[in-house]
């Protein structure tokens, strides 16, 4: 199971100032179990904080996150995250990255290989079992986050803009692979971009998050049948519910511009 | 020189690879270059040899110096020296500083003392020190060792503070424990800048123990070159001083092959 509920939460850190800066205003969703679900905002609006807390790398200030009821504490496997930059550990192989979650629980290595194996083979990466990350291109050890990720077996996967430094031609062939991968694995998955394009292809839920203080402004049921072709872009309806999203979002880029100057 | 880039313009881009074979001319030319100068001076009569010795003279020296033993007992009794205090100062500081680079109880415990002591310059402690323990190889350890530990122990700091912090959130959102956390993502993190930091504080080391064996010694390196300088023998010094560069190449050497050996992974260059 993995149902990510959260309720109320802000959040708001100490600037020094006599006024702290307010990152997250009563935010309030429900990602039922297995959906993908796509988070665009405006830089600056929260989203990166909003994951961390789900992860529980950072406490709410107040407000909670629940996954299956249950109260968030800290970070734990159930909620695994792919970061934007990799974080690879660089003394680790492609296999010995993937493995290391397994590697954390004690399990058989017979079985933590298999497993890895089987992860890194998903993301076409086999050839490459025994390279280290700085041998590898920036979609490479993307692939190699998500398979460690995925290997780990999670319930919920956050996402933190993870194709944001890959070129638009490598961004999509990872946009399909990781939806090949979802169609077949059915995780929760909670994924952010600023891409709307990105966000329309992958998700079945996007939402729209307001500039800072981060809220939820609108949320977008996408019902294109999967599996999902890389033409969707050019249909109709997916072109519409685009112009509706950039509506949304440019009048909160232009409302945070206008409070940062 | 691929692409028809000229040569020049090939020399004068910042972190351009040359072929090994033009690097290992210049570092040639540029070694022969200095030893023609100093035969230039010395044979071309341009200054008082008694004071600065011609290259045979000094080639002399050294043969008559290993011949009679001195020059290896000498040697081995400051490699031995430094060594030890080495050795002794960074088994302490690696762990120790690793800590208090990530752990801010230690931090706060340490960081005041260290850095009031990390300003004393050891040597205005080699008095106390020879009141305290004598002029024996314990009070040459003891020089080299507090030379080292303060500033090992900063810089190892630096490097575990430097781990960045995606790192350890990366292992906690797979599951890692504090333990797991230590163990597994931040001493493997430090490493390569651990080594980087002992081939650096290897080269003090030899600065202090030289100061050391100066002041009060009767052995090692410095202590031949302190004799050599009451005979007058400058010849003696240069031996004296060219070994130490050569022993302080060798452990450079080492410390790089090491690096790259065990680290295949942090390979800079
Ligand atoms: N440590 C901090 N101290 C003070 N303010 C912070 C801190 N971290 C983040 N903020 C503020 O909180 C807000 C939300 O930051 P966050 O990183 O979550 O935004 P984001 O939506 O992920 O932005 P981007 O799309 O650019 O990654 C920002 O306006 C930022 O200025
Ligand atoms: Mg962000």
């Amino acid at each position: 199971m993995g149902t990510v509920t959260v309720e109320n939460l802000s959040l708001h850190f100490a600037t020094g100032g006599a006024t702290p800066v307010i990152a997250l205003n009563n935010l309030s969703m429900t990602i039922p179990d297995k959906q993908f679900a796509v988070i665009v905002g405006p830089s600056g609006c929260g989203k990166s904080s909003l994951l961390d807390i789900i992860a529980g790398l950072r406490d709410p200030t107040t407000g909670d996150c629940r996954l299956d009821g249950k109260v968030i504490h800290g970070p734990a496997k159930e909620r695994g995250m792919v970061f934007q930059n990799y974080s690879l550990f660089p003394w680790l192989t492609v296999l010995k990255n993937v493995e290391f979650g397994l590697s954390l629980q004690g399990k058989p290595q017979r079985e933590i290989t298999e497993r890895a194996r089987h992860y890194v083979n998903a993301v076409g990466l086999s050839s490459f079992e025994n390279a280290y990350p700085n041998q590898l291109s920036g979609g490479m050890k993307q692939r190699v986050a998500i398979a460690r990720s995925l290997a780990n077996d999670p319930e919920v996967i956050l996402m933190d803009e993870p194709f944001g430094a890959l070129d638009s031609q490598t961004r999509v062939v990872m946009q399909q692979l990781l939806l090949g991968i979802w169609e077949k694995e059915h995780k929760t998955i909670l994924f952010v971009t600023h891409d709307i394009d990105e966000a329309l292809y992958l998700g079945e839920v996007v939402y729209v998050m307001s500039s800072r203080p981060g809220r939820i402004i609108d949320t977008i049921a996408v019902d294109f049948a999967h599996p999902r072709s890389y033409e969707l872009s050019t249909e109709p309806a997916f072109v519409e519910l685009k112009r509706r999203i950039q509506h949304n979002l440019h009048a909160e880029v232009h409302k945070a511009l206008s409070t940062a100057a | 020189m691929a692409g028809g880039r000229s040569l020049i313009s090939t020399l004068a881009t910042p972190r351009r690879e040359i072929s090994p074979g033009l690097s290992l001319g210049i570092s040639t030319a540029v070694t022969l270059a200095i030893l023609l100068f100093w035969c230039l001076i010395t044979y071309g009569g341009l200054v008082d040899t008694t004071f600065c010795p011609p290259p045979h003279q000094v080639a002399k020296a050294f043969w008559t110096t290993l011949m009679d033993g001195s020059l290896l007992r000498n040697a081995w009794s400051s490699l031995v020296v430094i060594n030890l205090g080495f050795f002794l100062s960074s088994i302490i500081a690696i762990p120790l500083g690793i800590m208090m680079g990530s752990f801010r109880v230690v931090q706060a415990a340490l960081e005041p003392v260290v850095n009031f002591t990390r300003y004393l310059p050891v040597t205005s402690m080699i008095p106390l020190l020879i009141l305290w323990i004598g002029i024996g190889i314990e009070e040459k350890i003891a020089v080299i060792f507090i030379g080292t530990f303060f500033q090992q122990l900063v810089m190892f700091a630096d490097v575990s503070a430097q781990v960045p912090n995606e790192l350890f959130n990366a292992a906690y959102t797979l599951g890692a424990k504090k333990r797991q956390i230590v163990l597994r993502v931040l001493l493997p993190a430090t490493l390569p800048g651990v080594i980087d930091t002992l081939r650096v504080t290897m080269g003090w080391a030899w600065t202090y123990l030289v100061v050391a064996e100066l002041v009060a010694s009767s052995s090692g390196l410095g202590y031949m070159s302190m004799q050599a300088m009451r005979g007058l023998h400058a010849d003696v010094i240069f031996v004296a001083i060219l070994v130490i560069g050569f022993l302080g190449l060798v452990t450079d050497e080492i410390f790089k092959r090491l690096k790259n050996m065990l680290l295949p992974w942090a390979r800079s260059r």
